[in-house]
């Protein structure tokens, strides 16, 4: 059975993409999941990946093309098979030169009948799936109507029903994958693709709660944002550091590191915070995504530590130094970029004392982090002292998290920063 | 000694019907089964019971005959009679079976099967004689189940007294008095002979209605139907533990905290089936079982045994004939390695035989209602129906759920005459995907039964024409 290849959504916000090069050839065969062709979108360059077995028997889009998401590009299919009414309009590329084959073969066949042989011939064999006639989408009506709904457009999704049709599973599938193709205005939020198997707990809007959202989005933009500014000594998380430090080089932490355990910490004791604002209700997770912004030469991209909360400081600071790496290398893939629950953005290395960060929706908060300063303060008996101390500012979707709530959140930061031995109970 | 691509262990409808597809699949195949083929379902089960339903249905038309000017005198009902055709409808499928396993060139191993290692079969023939079979593809279990009484409150299956459907299927004359233990398929179905045939039937069951897994207007509905033919509905009863006489069976019977006792010429005994694993080899061979001693498989059939494959009552509830033949297909299909659609386990239509018939497909509305599902209601009754007051079959609706976004059939119960043939209209509807909406556009015949689906999905939207 053929299989179409279409202009993926390799991206959560990926409009179109760019087909850098094809990696694999008219005439190749090739596998499920063999890398087809290498693709740019706004955020990196990914892998386009066969989702079907055969031969790659057309090209339909050539090499340095845009094409908008849910553009047939390729098509996959037995070497055999007729795939000219899959290409419908599409004129062949290279004209005769590329794939003869494919374009006058039926005609072939169809004149010299007897030899051909016939589609049904081995009737108790799978017969082939029948294939979509060009132009009209073999769909089930239920799905038809989620597509409808949801916004997704049919021409990108890829049946799984008998014959290649679409049914109900491949419109969640493609729910499932995010946003495909974006309806322009939607008023609520689509929720943000979760991991198979996540645990989160979807809390209904009370009334209370949607009088706060509405008012507040009134006054303030989409997102009514409030700021809260805390600052902390750092003292016994540099003493931390120099003693663990001198156990071996295997041992040596950031301060950004364990800035990040702290934070996820904290964030499995105020699930409110650790939360997607979703419109008609708050996502709380069972576990902390937390996103890290790192700046590359094209921009920003927040990669994510998932499990945050379950990783110990070692694996924290790995894994963190990985995921900026290939970051600024354009090697991250969007699962790694996408599903976070709560972000943290850093400019302390920039010598920025404080600042505000913009939220990343549909995270209900997001932690900016500032320089670590050396400074006088007034000690407990009266003297001064010098700390190095931490300014960090909190930017909090009111429609989600009450100013008391933020607070508390920094309160419960405040005391696993200033006493880090409490991260390792 | 032979070797073959695939032995199934079992002839009963998971098995054969597994068997006949990798047949046709160009697979060399083999059966082991030491009774007749067909399994429970033809020798047991659906295919006699119907044949006596059948007979209880004629009876049933012969009594209200005056109405329609065919007066029958001297009617006499003979059990016997009833129960000799059953077997020979029962027999007739059997050698069906037979003759379709000739003409697929499939090897019936008669004897009992045990698993070896390695994808092998040892089979103990009649006559004592053993021979070691071999698969090169895989050795599919399908040894169904069987009924397991009750023997925890002392119902224990004597085949005298107390019964198994097993005992009363092949009974020579109706008792005067029965009790029916469990309002499942199996008792609602037996209870309707019976009292077709002149016995005093009691049904008990321990859950608050009949036909727990039906929805809860159809348990109601026919509750009203059994109680006007004059059988007696008890549920929510808890049973103690009974007194066997010589002739007769004494079981104490608790409702809402009222007791008494109740006494009966024969018990039937219609509750709990049990997977047959035992005596085939399987702790030896390591394949494992559920918690509830059903095979544990995949959603390939794959037992934790590489090679090993089990479908049908064995591996796991509902247990119903067309769910193991479906998962006999599918297993085929994995076996020759040709593409395979998985079994669709939403969509499997249940059926139960009595009058009126009950079948359904689907969720039921207290299912819905667990999910917190929106949906909508609609609702036909056969009274409004004019096929249904032709041949004087007024009883019963046809029941659609339709969710209340998009339209999606949720679920479809019917009670009424040929219920279980109407209820296809909506397990192709589903299986495909059909809304509410394609069932009104499909034009249905007049006058028919079916019609009452149409009004029924009407309904549902608002837009109910014929009530």
């Amino acid at each position: 059975m053929a299989t179409k290849v279409f202009m993926e959504a390799l991206s959560p916000t990926m409009e179109e993409g760019r087909l850098v090069t094809w990696l694999k050839q008219e005439g190749d065969a090739v596998k499920s999941g063999e890398v087809l062709a290498e693709v740019e979108t706004d955020k990196a360059v990914m892998e386009l990946t066969a989702r079907g077995d055969g031969v790659l028997r057309k090209q339909v889009v050539a090499a340095g093309t845009t094409a908008a998401v849910g553009t047939l590009v390729g098509i996959i299919a037995a070497a055999d098979e007729d795939i000219a009414s899959l290409l419908g309009g599409v004129a062949p590329s290279g004209a005769a030169s590329a794939a003869p084959a494919a374009a006058s073969a039926p005609a072939a066949a169809a004149a010299s009948a007897p030899a051909a042989p016939a589609p049904r011939a081995a009737a108790p064999a799978a017969p082939a799936a029948p294939v979509a006639s060009a132009g009209r989408a073999l769909v089930s009506p239920l799905a038809r109507r989620l597509a409808d709904e949801s916004g997704v457009s049919l021409g990108a999704v890829q049946g799984s029903g008998p014959g290649g049709r679409i049914v109900k599973r491949d419109i969640e599938a493609a729910l499932a994958r995010g946003p495909v193709a974006s309806t322009p205005s939607a008023p609520a939020r689509a929720a943000a693709p979760v991991r198979t198997g996540e645990a989160f707990e979807d809390i209904p809007l009370t009334q209370i709660r949607k009088t706060i959202a509405k008012r507040l989005s009134e006054s303030i933009g989409p997102i009514p944002t409030f700021y809260l500014t805390a600052e902390f000594d750092l003292s016994r998380v540099a003493e931390m550091r120099t003693a663990a430090l001198a156990l071996g080089e295997a041992f040596k932490v950031s301060f950004n590191d364990v800035i990040l355990k702290a934070v996820a910490t904290a964030l499995t004791q105020h699930p409110d915070v650790n939360a997607h604002w979703l419109g008609d209700r708050i996502r709380r997770f069972g576990g902390v995504h937390l996103g890290m912004a790192v700046a590359t030469d094209d921009g920003l991209i927040v990669p994510v530590i998932f499990d945050a909360d379950q990783k110990g400081l070692r694996e924290i600071s790995a894994e963190a130094k990985t995921l900026a790496k290939k970051a600024r290398e354009r090697k991250l893939k969007p699962e790694e970029f996408t599903g976070s629950s709560f972000s943290v953005s850093n400019l302390g290395m920039m010598q920025i004392d404080q600042f505000t960060a913009i939220i990343n929706p549909p995270e209900v908060g997001i932690l900016a982090i500032g320089a670590i300063e050396e400074k006088v303060v007034v000690g407990p008996d009266g003297g001064f002292t010098v700390q190095p101390r931490l300014r960090v500012t909190m930017s909090c979707d009111h429609r989600a998290v009450d100013g008391a709530v933020g607070a508390a959140f920094l309160q419960t930061l405040r005391r696993l920063i200033e006493n880090p031995l409490l991260l390792s109970f | 000694m032979a070797n073959f691509d695939v032995i199934y262990l079992g002839g009963g409808p998971a098995g054969y019907v597994g068997a006949l597809r990798s047949a046709q699949l160009g697979q060399s195949v083999a059966v082991v089964e030491r009774e007749g083929l067909g399994g429970t379902c033809v020798l047991w089960g659906c295919i006699p019971a119907k044949a006596l339903l059948e007979a209880a249905s004629i009876a049933q038309k012969v009594a209200k005959g005056k109405e329609f000017g065919v007066t029958a005198e001297k009617v006499t009902l003979d059990y016997g009679v009833a129960m000799k055709r059953s077997r020979q409808v029962s027999a007739q499928n059997s050698k069906g079976v037979e003759f379709l396993f000739k003409k697929n060139k499939i090897t019936w191993l008669k004897g009992t099967g045990v698993l070896g290692s390695n994808k092998t079969v040892k089979v103990t023939a009649a006559d004592g004689t053993v021979e070691t079979h071999t698969a090169t593809k895989g050795v599919v279990i399908a040894t169904g189940s069987r009924v397991k009484g009750l023997p925890q409150i002392g119902l224990e299956l004597d085949k005298s007294l107390v019964l198994s459907s097993d005992e009363a299927l092949t009974l020579d004359k109706a008792p005067a008095t029965l009790a029916v233990i469990g309002a499942g398929a199996v008792g609602c179905e037996f209870a309707d002979v019976f009292n077709a045939f002149g016995s005093k039937v009691t049904i008990l069951e321990v859950m608050p209605r009949i036909l727990p897994v039906e929805d809860e207007d159809c348990s109601v509905e026919l509750a009203k139907s059994f109680k006007k033919r004059g059988i007696e509905v008890i549920t929510g009863a808890k049973l103690g533990t009974i007194k066997k006489g010589k002739t007769n069976v004494t079981i104490p019977v608790e409702v809402n905290g009222e007791k008494k006792e109740l006494t009966f010429d024969k018990v039937l005994v219609a509750a709990g089936r049990a997977p047959n694993i035992e005596h085939i080899g399987l702790k030896e061979a390591g394949v494992q079982t559920t918690e509830r001693g059903f095979i544990k498989i995949n959603e390939r059939f794959e037992t934790s045994v590489k090679g090993i494959y089990a479908i049908g009552d064995v591996a796991g509830p509902p247990m119903l004939a067309h769910k193991g033949s479906r998962e006999g297909h599918v297993v085929a299909d994995i076996l020759a390695g040709h593409t395979h659609h998985p079994v669709n386990y939403g969509n499997i239509p249940n059926a139960t035989y009595c009058h009126p018939e009950v079948a359904s497909i689907g969720l039921t509305e207290g299912q819905c209602k667990e999910k917190g599902l929106k949906y909508t209601i609609g609702k036909f009754p056969f009274s409004a129906n004019g096929r249904a007051r032709t041949s004087g079959e007024t009883e019963g609706f046809v029941k659609v759920i339709r969710d209340e976004k998009h339209g999606e059939i949720l679920g479809a119960h019917i009670i009424g005459a040929h219920a279980t043939e109407m209820i296809h209209e909506f397990a192709v509807a589903r299986e495909n995907e059909y809304t509410v909406e394609e069932i009104d556009l499909a034009i249905h015949a007049h006058p028919t039964l079916s019609e009452a689906i149409a009004e029924a999905v009407l309904d549902s939207m608002g837009k109910m024409l014929h009530a």
